[in-house]
């Protein structure tokens, strides 16, 4: 579990994140949603530490993580995987060793389990014959499948991902939402998904936070955002053409 | 402001190289990391020392020949001058500056792609020190491996002063120039030599990497990181000169 208690953070004296408190519940999709610029990103990256927050409390389980040092938090993060925008896979590295990396930083294992766990992890994100792709070679579905099966290689607690479906067509899309989904229930995971993908969120929305200039508005599920008498949320939910029509018919 | 500017870039510097020499997570990746480095920044860069130690050599050997031909001059002085010039300055310093252009902006665009492709924030993710990771790997390389181009540029450049002053051109016997090189040799022009190269690899690796990992934006920014690396390294490098040769010259 993570819980983030009245969190602040501002760049050059411009506050992007203002008093944000939730928890975020092991083995169900906690989804944030919330328009371009509404500061989901700095919420995911300032939970995982990637940046440093002005004031607040990030707690990991019983440990209070913005207050542990360097070396402290390195451990917390063996524990996490993350799946970003871009991917963010190794370039010069094959699709078997970018896999493989954090494997080959942090266990003891031998070659030969190494490429037996790699070899799961990619089986389990449905990727086949493409162990010495470079990720250039794979297309953007590829390189996120490759992307959730290098954050899973260690067997994370949690998984962030940021924009897990950015760039990709409604099925695909779809697909990584459905595998994120299978992975937090089959490996109990606190997994946080950024999100502005109204599709995604009707499809594995279990527990939802929106926030917009970088406040929160609004917690519930999928069940419930429909029926939100949140103006802020009702704007960004019927944004579209098509959700407009459906509510006026 | 520009002051402020100024601390804060050399604190920034100064930690990030903190970082950098903190202990390696595991000292086999390490390794095989700075060996990758070895053939990517080293090796691939004999082929540039070469040509341009050769061409060097061979134009500072007619330079000296076309300055000295006043009959009082022992033509013997134009194989001691390309020796000296080669070893004191050339060798050492011409050659860390081209590198600076090579290398240099090679490890600021590949670190500063890292960046913008949030590949260092995936490494710190995981819990491995990125900056230690992507960076000291290539300072061992360079430190490792300069002290050798050095060496070979000083070979090849004298080596090309004589082709082109005795075979091609003419302007010298290969007997005089041969007397020249040997004449009042001092062997701790190259410990000089070597000790510049050693902080000259260090400046580019440290400068360059420093400008990568600090960049912000897109593939325009990561452009401009790899123009700042090639000048400021080269800027250092100058100064450095100077003071290195202050210090161990006199």
């Amino acid at each position: 579990m993570i819980t983030v208690k009245n969190l602040y953070k501002s760049f050059n004296g411009r506050e992007v994140l203002s008093d944000i408190s939730v928890t975020f519940e092991p083995g169900i999709t906690n989804l944030i949603i919330g328009q371009s610029g509404s500061g989901k990103t700095v919420l995911l990256k300032s939970i995982v530490g990637l940046h440093e927050i002005d004031r607040g409390e990030i707690w990991f389980g019983n440990v209070l993580f913005n207050k542990l040092g360097f070396k402290e938090k390195k451990e917390i993060r063996k524990q996490m995987g993350m799946l970003f925008q871009g991917s963010a896979l190794f370039d010069s590295m094959t699709v078997e060793q970018n896999v493989r990396f954090p494997l080959d930083m942090f266990t003891n294992m031998t070659m030969k389990e190494k490429i037996k766990r790699v070899n799961f992890c990619l089986d389990r994100v449905n990727i086949h014959n493409a162990n010495h792709l470079y990720p250039s070679e794979l297309s953007g579905g590829m390189r996120k499948r490759v992307a959730i099966a290098r954050a899973i290689a260690l067997n994370p607690k949690y998984l962030m991902c940021d924009e897990p479906n950015s760039g990709l067509d409604p099925i695909t899309a779809n697909l990584i939402d459905a595998l994120i989904k299978e992975l937090t229930e089959e490996y109990s995971m606190t997994t946080i998904i950024n999100t502005h993908d109204m599709n995604s969120v009707m499809e594995i929305g279990e527990k939802i936070i929106f926030i917009s200039e970088g406040i929160k508005y609004w917690e519930g599920s999928k069940h419930d955002i429909l029926n939100s008498k949140c103006e802020k949320l009702n704007d960004f939910v019927f944004a579209n053409s098509l959700a407009k029509q459906l509510i006026n018919k | 402001m520009l002051i402020d500017k100024g601390l804060e870039t050399i604190g920034r510097y100064f930690l990030l190289l903190g970082k950098v020499f903190s202990k390696p997570e595991k000292t086999s990746i390490y390794y095989r990391q700075t060996m990758r480095e070895l053939v990517f920044l080293g090796v691939n860069s004999i082929g540039i020392t070469a040509i341009i130690s050769f061409f060097m050599g061979a134009a500072i050997t007619l330079q000296t020949a076309y300055n000295t031909e006043n009959p009082i001059y022992p033509s013997y002085l134009i194989g001691l001058g390309c020796r000296d010039s080669i070893i004191l300055e050339f060798s050492s310093t011409i050659v860390a500056l081209i590198l600076a252009g090579k290398v240099g902006s090679n490890i600021a665009s590949e670190i500063g792609t890292m960046r913008v492709t949030e590949q260092i924030d995936a490494l710190e993710i995981m819990g491995v020190n990125s900056a230690s990771y992507l960076i000291l790997p290539k300072m061992i390389a360079t430190l490792l491996f300069n002290p050798f181009l050095t060496l070979l540029s000083i070979i090849i450049g004298i080596f090309g002063g004589w082709f082109v002053g005795t075979q091609v051109v003419g302007v010298i016997t290969s007997e005089q120039f041969i007397y020249g090189i040997q004449y009042a040799f001092i062997p701790y022009y190259i410990t000089y030599s070597l000790i510049k190269t050693v902080v000259f690899a260090f400046l580019i690796t440290s400068i360059s990497a420093y400008q990568g990992y600090f960049v912000k934006g897109g593939s325009l920014e990561v452009g401009q990181a790899s123009t700042k690396a090639v000048v400021y390294s080269s800027v250092y490098i100058l100064m450095f000169n100077v003071i290195l040769t202050q210090m161990l010259l006199t």
